[in-house]
C-alpha cells in the first residue's frame, strides 16, 4: 500500500472532470475527486446508483466520467457491482475473457444514503455477505436530496425535510440516524471508514488502505449539501469540519484483525477523544444550517436542543467505548 | 426539433458520447477568485475543495483557476489558510 | 453429424444442462418454485467445478437481474432464471437490461403471478413483460428447452441483434416432467456459442467495445432527457426487426449442428384446415395430439405453435395460417379490462388491415396451472367449427374450463 500525499495527489489527473452539473459548493464532486485520485492506480470500475452525482455528471449526451462507469436504478449499485467483480473473478479463473488481464481492479459502488440506508440496503447486505471483493462508498447527503430533500434512513433527527417538515407540531424528523457504520461492521467486513472532506489528507489515506484489502469494504463519506440543508455554498468544508468537531459525524476506521473488528478514531475525533474540552457544542453545528432553523427560530427549542446534544453525546460514548 | 443526431447516428446502448469538458459552467457563477500568489503557500487546499476541480496545480505547485468552468462558490477563498483567495464580481 | 447422447431430463435440468455446456461466466440467481431444480442444479456442476462460472448466490431476483447487467456490461456472458414473482421483482431491471443492449440470456419457469399465490403453470409472468425489449421463445418440450438455451446465447450476442434472451419453459408441466433429450457434446456447445463478440461504438474518449473496458471507457447508463429518450428506444425498435430478420440465420446453423429445424412457427396440417388453433408452449404438443383425433374423426382441424413471441413474427404467422376461415387463440393468461387476451389482441393487430382475414376468437385456458385437458381442446374447436358455420364471432373471449359462466 502506497502513501498518496496531497502534493502528489494535486498531479493527478481527475477521471471525475469538470463540466459537470452539481450545484455550487456541493461536497460530492470533492469527496469523489478524492476517491477516485486515491484509485487511480489500479484499473478502476465504477458504479453509481441513481441520485445526484450519478444524474448530475452523466445528462446525454455529456459525461464527466473518465473511468468505466455503470448506473441503472436507484437501489442496486451494489448488485452491480458484485455482478462486475464477479466477471473479473470468473475471466481471472478462466483466464480468459476481457477482464482475464487484470491482477486487481478497483470496483467502487457510489450511492447515496437514500440508495444505501433503504432501498438499498438489501443489495448492500448481500453484497457485504457474499464477500465480494468491492468497495461501496455511501454519500450521505442526509437525505433524498435529488429528488427534492425527502427524509431518509440517514437524516438525522430533528432535520426538516420535504417529508418530515419541521411544522407547528411535529419538529423535523422523529427518528435518529440509523447507524449504518454499525450495521455494515456486523456483517463482518474487513474494513469501513467514516471521510470528511475537511481533512483530504486522511480521506486519501483511507482510500489507499482500503483499496489495499482484498473483500468488502464500506467508506462512509459526509457530503454536506448546501440546497439541501440550507447554508451559502461556500460553508461546505467549514460545515462539514464542525460536523466532526462536534463529533455528529465522528471520524475513525474499523479494521478486522484477527477475525474481530477493532475500531480506531482517526486524527481530529482522536484528539478530541484525548481531550474533550475540545469537543464543540453541537450548537454550533447546527445553527449554521437552515434545515435545523427551527431550532432557534422564532425562540430556541431547548428541550429539542437538548436532545440533540444527549444523543451525539451518547452516540460519541458508545463509539469511544468501541475505541477501547 | 432539435438540430441533434438522429436515432441512426447515436451511439447503441445508449453511451455518452460527449466529455462534460465541453459544458463550460462558468457562466453560472457570479464571483471568481482571484489568487495573490505572494500570499499563497502552495498547500493546495483549493485544489481539493473545488467541487468542479478547475483549481489546476502546475509543477510548481501553483494554483491556476479555470473560469471556463467556476461556479463561484467560494470555498476555496473561504479555506484558504492564508487568506490569499478574494471572491471577485466577473 | 456429430453424435448425440440421449438423456433423460425434465425441463429445468435441460436448462441446466446446458448451460453449463455453455459455460458462462456469472450465473446470478435466486431461488423461486418452479425454477429451482435449474439453480440447484447448475450449484452441483460448480461445486464439482464442471464449470468455471461463478456463481452469485444473490439476496433477491431483483439482484439477480441487476447483478447480471453489472456482469454484461463487465464483458461477461451472465445467465439467471426465474419464475413469476421473481420476474415480477425484477421488472425494472428487466427493461434496463434491453436498454442497455445486454445478450443476457434468461430461462422463465412459467408460472402463475401472485395474487394470489399459486405455484403452477401459465403464461402471466412472461407476458406481463412482453414490452420489456427482450426476445421471448416459448418452448413445447425439453428438446426444445435444451436447443434454445444454447441457441439463445448466439441469438442474444448476434451483433447486429444485441438483445436479452428469455427462454421460457412451462412449470412442472415441462419444468419438472422427464422427457428424452439428444445432447450435444461439451465441444460441439462450446465451439457453437463460441466467444462473446462486442460491437463497437463511439464514446466521449473514442471508439471500443460496447462494455466496461478500463482501456476505452464507456459510461452505460446516462441520464436521458425529452431531447433523447425517444430516440434510444427507437434503437431498441430496430434491434427487434434485426433480431426478426437474423435469428432464422442461427436457427440455420443450429440446424446444421444438431439436425434439429426450428422456425419461428410451426404450422401442423394447416393446408387445407377448416378450423384451426394458434399458442404457445407445452399444450400445443396436447393439441397437435387432439388435431389427429379430430382429423381421424373427419374435422379438417389444423394448429399452429407460435415458437417466437418477441419479436412478434407477423409474416410467419400468416403464412402459416394461410386461408384458414377460421383461427382460435389459445393462451394462459388474461389482461384485465383488456378488450381480449395478449396474443389475441397482437394477432387482431396484425390481421386488422388485410382484406383476407380468418375469423379469430380467443380461448382462454390453464391459468394458474389448471390442466389444458383433451376435452377443453376439443371444446375449443367445436365453438371453432360454430363460428365457421355462423360466420360470425358472437363472444370475443371464451373461458374454458372455469366453472360458473
Amino acid at each position: 500500500m502506497s502513501k498518496l500525499t496531497l502534493k502528489e495527489a494535486a498531479h493527478i489527473e481527475d477521471t471525475l472532470t469538470s463540466g459537470h452539473r452539481l450545484c455550487a459548493g456541493c461536497a460530492h464532486p470533492i469527496v469523489a475527486r478524492m476517491i477516485m485520485k486515491a484509485a487511480s492506480d489500479k484499473p478502476t470500475f465504477v458504479t453509481n446508483a441513481t441520485g445526484c452525482l450519478e444524474v448530475a455528471t452523466t445528462i446525454f449526451p455529456f459525461t464527466s466520467w473518465k473511468v468505466p462507469w455503470l448506473h441503472n436504478a436507484f437501489e442496486n449499485a451494489a448488485a452491480n457491482a458484485s455482478g462486475i467483480e464477479a466477471t473479473w473473478r470468473a475471466h481471472r479463473r478462466k483466464g480468459k475473457g476481457p477482464l482475464a488481464k487484470y491482477e486487481d481492479i478497483n470496483v467502487i459502488a457510489f450511492a447515496g444514503d437514500g440508495g444505501t440506508y433503504d432501498i438499498g440496503i438489501q443489495a448492500l447486505s448481500g453484497a457485504l455477505e457474499r464477500g465480494h471483493h468491492f468497495t461501496y462508498v455511501l454519500m450521505d447527503n442526509e437525505a433524498y436530496m435529488n429528488t427534492g430533500i425527502q427524509r431518509s434512513g440517514g437524516t438525522p433527527f430533528a432535520a426538516s425535510t420535504t417529508t418530515s417538515p419541521a411544522g407547528r407540531v411535529i419538529h423535523g424528523k422523529t427518528q435518529w440516524k440509523k447507524p449504518i457504520m454499525d450495521i455494515v461492521v456486523a456483517h463482518d467486513i474487513p474494513y469501513a471508514a467514516t471521510l470528511n472532506p475537511a481533512w483530504p489528507q486522511d480521506v486519501l489515506d483511507k482510500c489507499r488502505k482500503n483499496f489495499s484489502i482484498e473483500g468488502p469494504k464500506f467508506l462512509h463519506a459526509l457530503i454536506a449539501c448546501t440546497r439541501g440543508w440550507r447554508y451559502p455554498t461556500s460553508d461546505t468544508i467549514a460545515i462539514s469540519r464542525l460536523a466532526t468537531q462536534t463529533c455528529v459525524f465522528p471520524l475513525y476506521e474499523v479494521e478486522r484483525v484477527d477475525g474481530r473488528p477493532v475500531w480506531k478514531l482517526s486524527g481530529p475525533s482522536a484528539a478530541i477523544a484525548r481531550r474533550p474540552e475540545s469537543k464543540k457544542p453541537v450548537e454550533e453545528y447546527l445553527k449554521t444550517q437552515g434545515r435545523f432553523r427551527h431550532l432557534f427560530r422564532p425562540k430556541p427549542d431547548e428541550e429539542l436542543l437538548k436532545a440533540i446534544q444527549d444523543g451525539v453525546d451518547h452516540r460519541w460514548e458508545m463509539l469511544l467505548e468501541k475505541c477501547g | 426539433m432539435s438540430k441533434e443526431r438522429t436515432w441512426q447516428e447515436l451511439p447503441k446502448g445508449a453511451v455518452s458520447y460527449r466529455s462534460s469538458m465541453e459544458y463550460k459552467t462558468g457562466d453560472w457563477g457570479v464571483d471568481a477568485p482571484k489568487i495573490d500568489h505572494d500570499k499563497c503557500v502552495k498547500c493546495n487546499m483549493c485544489h481539493f475543495y473545488c467541487p468542479e476541480g478547475c483549481i489546476h496545480v502546475e509543477e510548481d505547485g501553483t494554483p491556476v483557476p479555470d473560469l471556463e468552468y467556476c461556479k463561484g462558490c467560494g470555498i476555496c477563498a473561504k479555506e484558504c489558510p492564508v487568506k490569499a483567495i478574494e471572491m471577485v464580481r466577473k | 453429424m456429430v453424435e448425440q447422447k440421449l438423456m433423460g431430463l425434465n425441463g429445468d435440468e435441460a436448462v441446466a444442462y446446458a448451460t453449463k455446456q455453455v459455460n458462462p461466466d456469472i450465473v446470478a440467481a435466486y431461488p423461486i418454485t418452479p425454477q429451482t431444480i435449474i439453480v440447484e442444479r447448475f450449484s452441483e456442476y460448480v461445486a464439482d467445478r464442471e464449470v468455471d462460472t461463478e456463481f452469485v448466490a444473490v439476496e433477491s431476483e431483483h439482484s439477480a437481474m441487476s447483478s447480471c447487467v453489472g456482469a454484461s456490461a463487465a464483458g461477461a456472458r451472465a445467465f439467471t432464471a426465474t419464475a413469476a414473482n421473481g420476474l415480477a421483482l425484477m421488472w425494472e431491471i428487466v427493461y434496463i437490461a434491453s436498454s442497455l443492449r445486454l445478450p443476457i440470456v434468461m430461462a422463465v419457469v412459467n408460472r402463475a403471478l401472485s395474487g394470489p399465490i399459486n405455484i403452477h403453470n401459465d403464461h402471466s409472468d412472461t407476458m406481463g413483460a412482453r414490452d420489456s425489449g427482450w426476445i421471448q421463445i416459448y418452448c413445447e418440450n425439453a428438446q426444445e428447452v435444451y436447443d434454445a438455451s444454447i441457441a439463445a446465447w448466439r441469438i442474444a450476442e448476434h451483433l447486429k441483434v444485441q438483445l436479452p434472451v428469455m427462454v421460457c419453459l412451462d412449470g412442472f408441466t415441462l419444468s419438472h416432467t422427464m422427457e428424452n433429450v439428444m445432447t450435444l457434446p461439451d465441444e460441439t456447445v462450446q465451439r457453437f456459442v463460441g466467444d462473446r463478440p462486442f460491437i463497437e461504438v463511439e464514446g466521449h474518449m473514442g471508439k471500443g467495445e460496447l462494455r466496461l473496458n478500463p482501456e476505452m471507457p464507456l459510461t452505460m447508463g446516462p441520464l436521458d432527457l425529452q431531447d433523447f429518450y425517444y430516440e434510444h428506444k427507437i434503437h431498441q425498435v430496430d434491434a427487434m426487426e434485426q433480431a426478426l430478420k437474423y435469428m432464422k440465420d442461427v436457427d440455420e446453423e443450429w440446424t446444421k449442428v444438431s439436425g434439429r429445424s426450428y422456425q419461428y412457427v410451426e404450422p401442423y396440417l394447416m393446408e387445407d384446415a377448416e378450423v384451426a388453433l394458434i399458442g404457445m408452449g407445452s399444450m400445443m404438443g396436447t393439441v397437435r395430439h387432439m388435431v389427429g383425433d379430430l382429423r381421424a374423426e373427419g374435422v379438417k382441424a389444423g394448429m399452429v405453435k407460435l415458437r417466437l413471441f418477441r419479436p412478434f413474427p407477423v409474416d410467419a404467422i400468416k403464412k402459416a395460417v394461410g386461408d384458414v376461415p377460421v383461427l382460435g387463440v389459445m393462451e394462459k393468461c388474461i389482461s384485465f379490462g383488456a378488450p381480449a387476451s395478449p396474443l389475441m389482441e397482437e394477432l387482431m393487430t396484425a390481421y386488422y388491415h388485410d382484406k383476407e382475414k380468418p375469423m379469430i376468437a380467443n380461448y382462454v385456458v390453464g391459468l394458474g396451472g389448471r390442466d389444458v385437458s383433451p376435452d377443453m381442446i376439443r371444446e375449443a374447436y367445436k365453438s371453432l367449427a360454430k363460428i365457421k358455420k355462423t360466420g360470425k364471432v358472437d363472444k370475443l373471449s371464451t373461458y374454458i374450463g372455469v366453472r360458473g359462466d
